[in-house]
């Protein structure tokens, strides 16, 4: 009878996220596949199955099939291993790396690959917001004009109506994104915001600025997966993923009870804390969805570390690299990016990055957890891990 | 039929605000759902259609500016979540008024309108939107 293995990341790779205008979207996929291989030391033959994650390469670059496009072109095809894509919406990424996980952990696979990829700006501005309207109820909420952004901005008028939060809470998270990306090479936006540019970029939908939203962004991020087995018998030391959570709510904003509690990310924190067996207070640093700068909020409050309508009082000093929790030090979906499918591959990338001591000047200080959460649309399915140094 | 079947198909829902009903519980959905949320494989074949009266409160919303191309001609323009009398709470625009004097908690009521058009030579789609009651 097989036991349950735990569950290693052994190396990761990454692309710069931006506009990248020179590379398709198989180049990014290999390529920052290929970086996290280089960087875990293993050969392609270890591989024993690949999972891909893209939101919107059927939709923007009219490719499916995803897994198979990732393999090929890595060199894997004659090695006929299964690859497969993951798909859930914005939250694609930690979905794969969620499939992955479970792959390993039932001792099916000793080793997995997982790589997140989206190529955003091949078609025009307006033509992307299409697609990515994707991530909505396409019949009874974008048919009717209403955009990821707009729903934010519903949510975002409502909870500062109820709680009385003035609008700089939420451009802190934004300018606390910028500082972190200036430190990432990697990050789309490396230029520091100030509160007053913040507060006073073009409106999006109002009371949402430019500066309240995530840019839509190519890039590709790779992890590498190993049983417990592998990396003894290989003498490799890795990162554990000691717990995974996902959960999912109504897809449509309008069905819900509350327009500012995440369902999905509660039960999805809930449950990952509890297979971890730790509290929030042992967390070291959070990577959280904030596609929109209202979500990053009530998001420290759905993961419980802020009481609802308080995570105001957090956005100060507390979430910088240096603070008592720190946020989004990989610059967060704002300033690092949002390749959507490569978003939720990245945070394992930053946590990763983060455990090895190989963040540069983002580093933070002897990290025991990390709390990485990925969410899609408006909240309708959230997924939450908790990764710790092994 | 293409993109066409898709339009009829909702248009009883979208044209006379049509939502669904639970024959078992009598809780009223709009959008319509074949299964009541509550009563489950109970609700099975019982659920029936249900007219909505159209009026309904505003319970939040927002300016959209930056807006998808099907609605290239109508930026910027609001958007709201409005509950209705019914109980169900709907996305749609409100329209016809200047966005200073829409407030949480305001009155509106559906009217028939263009809802977005799929370019010069595309289908013009049609459905509810929502004014201010005076």
């Amino acid at each position: 009878m097989r036991t349950l293995s735990d569950v290693y990341i052994i190396g990761s790779g990454e692309t710069k996220y931006g506009e990248l205008w020179e590379k398709s979207l198989r180049e990014l996929a290999v390529e920052a596949g290929l970086k996290a291989v280089e960087d875990a030391g293993i050969y392609s033959k270890d591989i024993g199955i690949l999972y891909g994650s893209s939101s919107l390469a059927g939709s923007i670059n009219g490719q499916n099939d995803i897994g198979s496009l990732i393999a090929d072109f890595s060199g894997l095809a004659s090695s006929n291993i299964p690859a497969i894509r993951v798909e859930a919406s914005s939250a694609s990424g930690a979905a794969a790396v969620r499939e992955a996980y479970l792959a390993v952990r039932s001792g099916e696979y000793d080793v997995a690959m997982v790589g997140g990829v989206e190529k955003m700006t091949d078609i025009y501005g307006s033509e992307t917001l299409d697609m990515v309207g994707t991530i909505l109820d396409r019949e009874w909420e974008w048919f009717m004009g209403a955009t990821p952004a707009a729903m934010a901005a519903m949510t975002a008028r409502k909870y500062m109506k109820d709680f009385k939060v003035e609008k700089e809470s939420l451009a802190m998270l934004a300018v606390n994104d910028h500082e972190n990306a200036s430190k990432n090479p990697n990050a789309h936006f490396r230029n520091k915001l100030t509160l007053e540019g913040a507060m006073g970029a073009t409106m999006i939908a109002d009371p949402l600025n430019m500066m309240d939203c995530s840019p839509m962004s190519d890039g590709a991020s790779a992890i590498v997966l190993a049983s417990e087995k592998y990396v003894k018998a290989h003498k490799l030391d890795g990162i554990k993923i000691l717990g995974s959570g996902i959960s999912q709510d109504y897809l449509a904003l309008h069905s819900r009870d509350s327009l500012y509690r995440l369902n999905s990310t509660v039960i999805a924190g809930r449950n990952a804390l509890s297979k971890a067996g730790i509290k929030q207070s042992e967390v070291s640093f959070l990577e959280i969805h904030d596609s929109y700068s209202i979500y990053g909020l009530i998001e420290l409050e759905d993961l419980g570390f802020a009481e609802k309508g308080k995570a105001s009082q957090l956005v100060g000093d507390d979430i910088k690299l240096n603070g008592a929790l720190p946020v989004n030090p990989s610059g967060g979906l704002k300033a690092k990016g949002n390749p959507m499918g490569a978003t939720g591959v990245g945070q394992f990338v930053e946590a990763y990055l983060q455990f090895k001591g190989k963040a540069g000047e983002r580093q933070i200080k002897n990290p025991q957890y990390g709390l990485l959460h990925n969410m899609a649309g408006t909240g309708s399915t959230s997924l939450v891990h908790i990764v710790g140094g092994a | 039929m293409g993109e066409l079947s898709s339009i009829w198909r909702e248009s009883t829902h979208r044209y006379r605000l049509v939502g669904h009903k639970c024959g078992n519980c009598n809780t009223v959905y709009f959008p319509p759902r074949d299964i009541c949320i509550k009563c489950h494989r109970e609700s099975i074949g019982k659920i029936k259609e249900c007219n909505m009266s159209g009026k309904g409160e505003i319970v939040t919303f927002t300016v959209v500016h930056d807006v998808p191309p099907a609605f290239a001609r109508q930026r910027p323009y609001i958007m709201a979540l409005i509950r209705l009398e019914e109980g169900p709470m709907l996305t749609a625009q409100i329209v016809d008024t200047d966005p200073g004097d829409v407030e949480i908690g305001k009155k509106v009521s559906a009217v028939f309108r263009r809802i977005r058009e799929d370019g010069k030579s595309g289908l013009i789609q049609y459905g509810y939107k929502f004014v201010m009651e005076s």
